[in-house]
């Protein structure tokens, strides 16, 4: 058993809100690079070289590499030998935040209520948090800032066992088709099977947390996240939805055991701002 | 053939006439910030015949709602917000003199048509790549509509703010026109 106050965890919350936004991750850079050395359009590879060089730039400067700094989405891996003491565990979170989204000059776009009046509350808060209790007696967090305009191109369908894999595909490719440059192309793509309806989104979400040189661990759906990539990429969207051979950079697939009648499939939209850190507690 | 052209606010016909789908704009000078709540206002204001709160005549808009200022940076991160909000109120500026608007996305057939009309072209700012935009900024202050926070009409001083002509004044969109270009059948 070992203890940990929660305040601990308020500047480690903090720093990964301010380093998620101003530090891009290296494997979404080298995707970049790659994917710039391919592309045929001249206007593509113009935009693609002023994407790397903010990334530079945010670095450099300390800013938030984009001003839509999201929504802090939040995933805790607490270990079930861990005591969490001096107040509460999902205040001292949103306390992290509060600090970082102030401290880090980044954007506040949280409002209270989605529909009827929409105040912003001021402090980026309340993060949206997911735990789950893992052996040992460490916490894991991550921080994963989601930007508006690249999560209101999701979607989630209710599909059939009989549309089959093709059917999945399909859907997938039809969801990145309809989304065109709204979501800051290129983007990455993230999608949740099975489970159930609210599961199948979380995985979506959680597929976008695997870095982007990897590809999934198991040999069927490393090739059916290869056949979605090169399908996407052949739309011709292009970065900003300018035309050319760069729509993604990269489709992450995760999926759970699902009930005999059901065939949940989430499509989770991520633009080039494919932002997040970890550390451990 | 795309080329490099560097403009100087406020636009004239002339300046406008030179630009085409693809080619890179460098702006410099004056430009106003605009989102939803604040077009509105201004929609209502030419709706009443009155004056607007700057001259609107060979102006740009840029649709952004920048991060707050760090210490000693006259704006924080300002990257393109999504156009197509704008969509409805765009076309009456243009009415009364908007030459260009700044954003991300594709514009619907309404703004399209008022753009050949008015002699206007839409930039698209590169979505996500708002550092590179806020380096191009020297000053930031505050106009109108205070109330409004992020959203309040900034006038801008840029120097070479880097955008790509989506839509040029010949009707030319290049949305429509990558997607056909780059397309493959599957
Ligand atoms: S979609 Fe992503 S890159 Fe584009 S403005 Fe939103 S957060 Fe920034």
């Amino acid at each position: 058993m070992r203890e940990i106050n929660v305040k601990e965890i308020i500047p480690v919350v903090k720093k990964l809100c301010i380093d998620a936004n101003y530090y891009i991750g290296e494997d979404v850079l080298n995707k970049i690079k790659e994917f710039y050395e391919k592309e045929e359009s001249t206007t593509a590879k113009e935009v693609l070289s002023i994407i790397l060089e903010n990334y530079e730039l945010a670095a450099k400067e300390k800013m938030p590499s984009c001003q839509d700094t999201g929504v802090a989405v939040i995933f805790v891996e607490l270990g079930q030998d861990v005591h969490l003491v001096g107040g509460d565990f999902y205040e001292a979170i949103n306390e992290g935040v509060r600090q970082g989204y102030k401290d880090g000059y980044l954007r506040k776009s949280i409002v209270d209520d989605p529909i009827i009046d929409r105040v912003n509350t001021k402090d980026n808060t309340p993060a949206l948090i997911y735990t789950d209790i893992v052996p040992g007696e460490h916490i894991k967090i991550t921080v994963a800032p989601k930007g508006g305009g690249s999560e209101n191109m999701s979607e989630i369908k209710m599909m059939k066992a009989a549309d089959g894999i093709e059917g999945v595909v399909d859907f997938v490719v039809d969801r990145v088709s309809r989304s065109g440059g709204n979501p800051c192309p290129p983007i990455v793509v993230g999608v949740g099977l099975g489970g159930n309806f609210e599961q199948s989104a979380l995985l979506a979400k959680k597929a976008l947390l695997r870095p982007l040189n990897e590809s999934h661990p198991e040999e069927k759906w490393a090739k059916i996240e290869k056949e979605i990539l090169e399908k996407v990429n052949k739309l011709g969207i292009g970065p900003q939805g300018f035309g050319g051979r760069t729509t993604a950079l990269g489709v992450s697939i995760m999926y759970k055991p699902c009930h005999i009648a059901s065939m949940p499939v989430a499509v989770n939209i991520q633009c080039h701002a494919a932002r997040h850190k970890s550390a451990v507690i | 053939m795309a080329q490099t052209i560097r403009l100087t606010t406020p636009f004239t016909d002339e300046d406008v006439s030179k630009l085409s789908i693809g080619d890179k704009v460098l702006i410099s000078g004056t430009i106003y910030t605009g989102r939803d709540a604040a077009h509105k206002r201004l929609v209502e204001l030419v709706e009443a015949g009155k004056d607007l709160p700057f001259d609107i005549k060979g102006q740009i808009i840029y649709y952004v709602g920048p991060a707050p200022a760090p210490p000693g940076k006259p704006i924080g991160s300002a990257g393109p917000t999504t156009s197509y909000r704008m969509d409805p109120y765009a076309p009456t500026l243009m009415d009364v003199g908007l030459k260009g608007m700044i954003g991300k996305g594709p514009r619907n057939q309404d703004v399209i048509d008022s753009m050949k009309k008015n002699k206007a072209v839409y930039l698209a700012a590169i979505g996500g790549a708002a550092v590179v935009v806020a380096k191009s900024i020297k000053k930031a202050k505050v106009i109108a509509y205070d109330d409004l926070g992020t959203e309040a009409i900034r006038e801008l001083k840029v120097e070479d703010f880097p955008c790509i002509v989506a839509n040029d004044i010949y009707g030319n969109d290049i949305y429509k026109e990558g997607l056909k270009k780059y397309k493959k059948e599957t």
